[in-house]
């Protein structure tokens, strides 16, 4: 086995290949071998991005799949789940999030309740009232996770976030209701008692981004 | 560092602390050799009675660059423990937020105001505000004891009392169930009330709360607001890291 894979990996790894691919299933390669590669032999197409690893792995965007797995580049537990150009990588992310909030033990503290911070956070997003700073807390949150926790899956809770922060951030702006101000709220929506009350619904009674 | 020989040569052991050198006994935890020497880290669930458990994190601190918690990890000849500095302080600060959020914390209609170590510590650790959106979740409370009332609203797992009630008293009466957001503190007994376990006023899990879910009936406000622990003397001096 030694004089398979590279310096650091020798021998061969068993990958789970899922997703948007015309043949998912078990593939072995030896170490050092491009994601690349692999992705043509699952054939698949208008490949977005990767997860490398599980939820809790890495995500793999197309200019990087020239990439390798092994301990010194792209390492994995085997889990290899491809994304094609039709997915939201934001919902991706949000889906990870729940699983983690779902997986989280409870014993401590970052975990417990920064697991479904994320959450919150996301669904604020998912909902179209966020702003650029809830991405920025998503972040805080991420850094204090990685540092804070007691295990390693509240230390990897926030993986996919960050790297679909770094590397998609096009598809959490989208969700931005603006990128400038912090809507905590809908104040045109909070208006509307005052226009009733005075009987007014010209243009003139409302925000001028409402509408 | 400096000095580094070993306890069994007959030298001190000594690891630095924000730069400080602290004599440490073999066997002991960062945490524990920082207490004895009158040094404050910040914590909630550790107690010098008690076993540590190292779930609410706010002991961290950065060993030779590496995040531990300091109630868990053992204190070694030559180590770099960095625990108040801006970087540490932040992350217990948000810690703290994290904990004030989970909960229904209201401390002015809170008995244990001025008492409370969850309270002190935030103070101490400069937090003026929740900082996330409040969870608001419903806990009802326990009033079913004749002696004790149990106000779930405030807790914030620490597992002292689930400690002090199988350790000290033998009695076994908490435990922590659920997982993720959903685990809280449990009544061992059939009906999940305390009325129905052999709990007593005297016992050490009836003093233990840090905060204010375990109280005593009967005896609300008798030492008033601005004259109490904290509200005379800092969480960090050495004789009043503990609020129970």
């Amino acid at each position: 086995m030694a004089h398979i894979g590279t310096a650091k990996s020798t021998g061969t790894k068993i990958h789970s290949v899922s997703g948007d691919c015309e043949r998912p299933g078990i593939y072995e390669y030896p170490y050092g071998t491009s994601i690349r590669r692999m992705l043509e032999d699952c054939g698949a197409r208008d490949t977005q991005a990767v997860q490398v690893g599980g939820p809790s792995g890495v995500c793999i965007s197309a200019f990087e799949f020239g990439r390798r797995i092994a301990f010194e580049d792209v390492p994995t537990a085997g889990a290899f789940m491809v994304f094609d150009r039709s997915r939201d990588m934001f919902e991706v992310a949000h889906n990870f999030a729940q699983f983690f909030a779902h997986e989280s033990c409870g014993f401590c503290t970052p975990c417990r309740v920064g697991t479904t911070l994320v959450v919150k956070g996301m669904d604020k997003l998912a909902a179209g009232r966020g702003s650029r700073h809830d991405i920025d807390v998503l972040f805080e949150l991420n850094t204090l996770m990685h540092a804070a926790t007691h295990c390693g899956l509240g230390a990897s809770a926030c993986n996919p976030l960050r790297d679909t922060i770094v590397k998609f951030r096009p598809a959490y702006e989208r969700h931005l209701k603006s990128l400038h101000f912090e809507p905590g709220f809908d104040l045109d929506a909070e208006l509307s008692i005052a226009r009733r009350m005075t009987g007014r619904d010209d243009p003139a009674a409302h925000l001028e981004n409402a509408r | 560092m400096t000095v580094t020989s070993d306890g069994p040569s007959g030298g001190p052991t000594l690891f630095s602390l924000d730069g400080e050198d602290v004599e440490f006994r073999p066997g002991e935890t960062i945490l524990q050799a920082a207490h004895r020497t009158g040094r404050y880290i910040p914590h909630l669930c550790w107690h010098p009675e008690f076993r540590p458990h190292g779930s609410c994190r706010l002991c961290i601190v950065k060993i030779d660059g590496r995040a531990g918690a300091a109630c868990t990890v053992q204190a070694a000849p030559g180590q770099e423990v960095e625990s108040n500095s801006e970087q540490m302080n932040a992350s217990r600060k948000t810690l703290l937020q994290m904990l004030f959020v989970e909960g229904n914390h209201f401390c002015p209609s809170c008995e244990k105001s001025g008492n409370c170590l969850l309270q002190a510590t935030a103070y101490e650790m400069g937090m003026e505000g929740p900082h996330f959106e409040e969870f608001y979740p419903d806990r009802p409370v326990d009033a079913s004891h004749p002696d004790i009332l149990l106000d779930f609203n405030r807790c914030i797992l620490c597992e002292l009392c689930v400690r002090a009630s199988r350790d000290v008293d033998g009695k076994n009466v908490f435990a922590i169930g659920g997982n993720g957001i959903g685990t809280h503190l449990l009544v061992n007994s059939e009906s999940g009330k305390l009325v129905d376990t052999d709990m007593a006023l005297s016992d050490r899990s009836a003093s233990i709360c840090p905060v204010g879910v375990i109280l005593p009936k009967r005896r609300g406000f008798v030492i008033p607001i601005g004259e109490r622990r904290y509200d005379v003397k800092s969480v960090a001096e050495p004789d009043n890291q503990e609020a129970s």
